[in-house]
Order: structure tokens, then sequence, then C-alpha cells
């Protein structure tokens, strides 16, 4: 196959995958390979030797959450010898942002593409501020994990059947058109998120328990991303595997690397150290306090959303830092190095122009413009939570490995 | 006689470092900068890959009308 008619394939079936958010279930049920001591994580795979101080501190708290331990140090110890069994996340068609720790007794969101038969599984998300994401895991911590998971959750899976799921990839569309990036801004969507899930919950749920769900997902702000997140991910799995195709189907960090995949190139990650981000902190905190690049979220990136969509977002530059004038600038440099364009996400201040689709390999590695990624800064110490936002890229060495890799590839099929 | 060129006041585009715009700019030239790089940095290895893995140039679609 050419390579042109590989890429046309692939957005093909980026353009023709849904997003429905049809349940919640615990992972041990719904994520495959999901067994006792099984814990995913964020990015490309990673040793614990290796992992960061969120990645270690949302272990701790998830192996306590399990019952695998009962204190931080039989957590560590528990990780030292081998007991825990880490994977990617990305291997078991699950997602999570930052840290991204799922273990097995632990709720997901089910996000269906419906036209292609593939669920996709993405954590809860907790709020801001101290969240288990972050590697917090103190009472207040432990408390909220424990509500979300067997109060919240089964009201969620009970409103969601009586709805008969909601199409995430709509709400997206009419978001993105309402000034969402669908990153780090989720001004409409959440609402959008919400309008769609309320009645159901005030149907199936006491009032006191439907009033506080719908509180905390209101105030949670950002609580409709992960349900994105799966969707895109569900999205670009059903676009992998494509033989001679040079489109990016994952971007993914795990606090330690960054990592690529490419649908031509199977399974196989192409990594680079995580790079700093550059961005605006909180009150008394800067660069000193901040990790590395972290979290599966640059998966909206991945599909063109995020930074490549900010010329319709340009609010979220109060948050990121910069201007409206280079939130414009940036998408018309991500169309540099695109296939093509968005048929459902499209761009009122461009015209209508869909949002850049089809991350090339080629094409990063010739103009050397490499997709940007505006994200949450997480702090490097375990359990203090976000400290900033900005922005970052990913590394271009991910993306000189994959040509090479695809060229290789290529010559040894000829 | 001058050439046009001493008579009229400059017209610049700027091909790749920035600098070169904003030192012009500087002495009130208006400049058109345009962000240009060699492709893949200058790298001949990647260069050569890249050029090997160019999309072949689109067939024309042959039409009802054309085949008369």
């Amino acid at each position: 196959m050419s390579i042109r008619t590989a890429n046309q394939e692939c957005l093909r079936r980026i353009d023709e995958g849904g997003a429905a958010w049809v349940d919640v279930r615990p992972a041990r049920e719904v994520i495959p390979g999901m067994e006792e001591y099984t814990v995913l994580h964020a990015g490309p795979p990673v040793a614990w030797s290796d992992m960061c101080g969120p990645m270690r501190g949302a272990i701790i708290g998830a192996s306590m959450f399990e019952g695998w331990a009962k204190a931080p140090e039989e957590a560590i110890a528990l990780a030292e010898r081998g007991r825990l069994r880490f994977d990617s996340g990305h291997h078991h068609r699950a997602i999570g942002p930052m840290s991204g720790i799922i273990t097995p007794s632990m709720q997901v969101n089910v996000v269906r593409n419906e036209p292609f038969g593939l669920d996709t599984h993405a954590t809860l998300y907790m709020g801001i501020g101290k969240v288990l994401r972050h590697g917090a895991y103190d009472e207040t911590v432990m408390a909220k994990l424990r509500w979300m998971n067997h109060e919240l959750a089964p009201m969620l899976a009970a409103a969601l059947r009586e709805a008969g799921g909601i199409d995430i990839k709509a709400i997206v569309a009419q978001a993105v058109q309402m000034g969402d990036e669908m990153h780090n801004r989720n001004k409409a969507s959440n609402p959008l998120l919400l309008v769609k899930l309320a009645p159901h919950l005030v149907s199936v749920a006491d009032r006191a328990d439907a009033i506080r769900a719908i509180k905390f997902i209101d105030e949670a702000g950002h609580f409709v991303l992960n349900m994105v997140m799966a969707g895109c991910k569900g999205i670009l799995d059903a676009a992998s595997g494509i033989a001679d195709c040079t489109i990016v189907t994952a971007i993914a960090r795990n606090g330690h690397e960054t990592g690529i995949r490419v649908s031509g190139l199977g399974d196989r990650w192409f990594t680079a150290p995580a790079p700093m981000i550059e961005g605006v902190y909180f009150p008394g905190f800067g660069p000193q306090d901040a990790n590395p690049d972290l979290g599966d979220s640059a998966i909206t990136e991945t599909i063109g959303l995020g930074s490549l969509a900010m010329a319709g977002a340009p609010a979220v530059v109060e948050y990121v830092g910069g201007t409206p004038q280079f939130a414009l600038e940036t998408t018309m440099k991500m169309f540099e190095i695109t296939a093509g364009e968005n048929k459902a996400f499209k761009l009122p201040a461009l015209n209508f122009r869909g949002t850049p689709l089809g991350i090339d390999i080629r094409k990063v590695v010739q103009t050397g413009i490499t997709p940007v990624i505006n994200t949450g800064i997480a702090c490097r110490r375990p359990g203090v939570g976000q400290i900033g936002a900005g922005l970052t890229a990913v590394p271009l060495a991910c993306f000189e490995q994959a040509l090479e890799a695809f060229a290789a590839q290529r010559a040894a099929t000829a | 006689m001058q050439p046009t060129v001493l008579q009229d006041p400059p017209r610049v585009i700027n091909l790749g470092l920035a600098s070169f715009a904003a030192d012009l700019r500087a002495q009130g030239v208006a400049v058109v900068d345009v962000d240009w790089r060699p492709p893949a940095g200058g790298n001949p290895r990647l260069a050569a890959l890249l050029a090997q893995l160019e999309d072949e140039p689109e067939t024309p679609q042959t039409t009802e009308g054309s085949r008369k």
C-alpha cells in the first residue's frame, strides 16, 4: 500500500470513529489483563526505579486502597520486591491523566467506539488539588476515593444505563465551537456533560446523593476530560495497525520519558526523556518544584485537540500562558505537520476549518516542528498536586527514531 | 543612471534566522520573515530517508468524458 493510501485510511477511521460514555465498572471486570496486583500507569512502560514522585505516591495510595498494603512502607516494599505488576495503561485499552494509576478495584469509565466495536477505559476524575493522580494519599484523598468508587460510580452507572449512554464526541464537537480546546479548558464541555447526565442522576439516586454528585462534577471542572481521553484513545486505537501508515496514534508521558506510537509501527514506543514545562506557576511554586511532563492526556493533542485546537480557545492562554495570537499561531503551525483536518471538530475562528488531524512523523522530521502540548504542571514531590500549567513539546527524537524504524520496516518488506 | 534597486527603499524577504529580520526592522526596513529551516534540520541521513518516503505524485482521476 502507498503511504498516502494508508494515511487516508487512518484519517477515514478517525473520522468515522465514535465515543460514547456507556458505563462505569470496576477495572477488574472490564480491562483486559487486569489481574490482582496489576498496576497500570500513564505513558510508555517504566520501571519502579525510574518512576517520578507523583507516580510513586499514586501507587502507594492505590496499594492501600486495594488493601495490598496498610502503610506506605509496605507499598514501597511490594514495588521493590517486584510484587506489583506494572504496565502501561495503553497496553490494556486504558488511560488516565497525570500518573494514570489504575488498580483492579478502581471504578473506570467505559467509552465505546461503536462503529469499530472497541471499548476503552479511563479513571474517574477526582478534581484538582490533593488527588491520587498527583501522588496524594492522605486520609482525605482515600476517603474521597472510597466515596467515588463505592457511591458515585454505581450512581453514574445507573444513570448511564437509563440514558442509554452519552455521546462524548458530540459534546466535544459542540464545546470546541464554544471556546474549549478539551485538554486544559473544559468550561463548556463539563457543563454540557452535566446537562445530559443530571436528569438521569436525579432519576436513579436519592435527592441528596444526586445533588452531591452533580455538585462534585461541576466543581471538579474537568470531570469530562477522562471520558474525552478514553474516547480519543478508542478512536485512535481503531486507526492503529495500518501497514505503511506514518500517522501518530498515541502521545503519552510517564514523568520519566515521553513516547509516541505510530499506526504503521504496531505497538512499539519511540521515547525520549520527558521535557520540563514552561508555564505559569501557582503562588508559592516555581520551576524548582516541577516534575517533567507527565500523563496520558496528550492523547487529546494526538487527535487534534488540546494545543492543536488552541486557535478556538483563546481564553486558555490565561491558564497556560501566552496570548490569543500565540494560540492562533500554534494551531496554524500544527497544520504544517498534520495530514488532514478533523471533520467533526471545527474552529469558528478559522472559518470553521477542522482542527489539525493526523500528526505525520515525516512532516515533523522534515520541518523540525513538534507537536505542542498544553498541560498541567505536577509537583515533583508526591501528594502536593498541580502547581501550575504551561506548554511543552514532544521531543523531536521520538519522531526521528520512528522515522528510522519506519524506513527500515518498509525496506525489509519491499 | 542609478539602477532602480538603489533608488527605491529595499523590500526584503528573510529566510531562516529571525534575528536577521529583527536587525533590519530595527533600522526601519520592512521585512517579510519566512520561518524556514533546512529539511530534517540539515541531517543528511534523515533527509535521505524522507526522500525515500515521499508521497508518490497523485494520479489524475480519469473521468468518463476524458476517455473519449
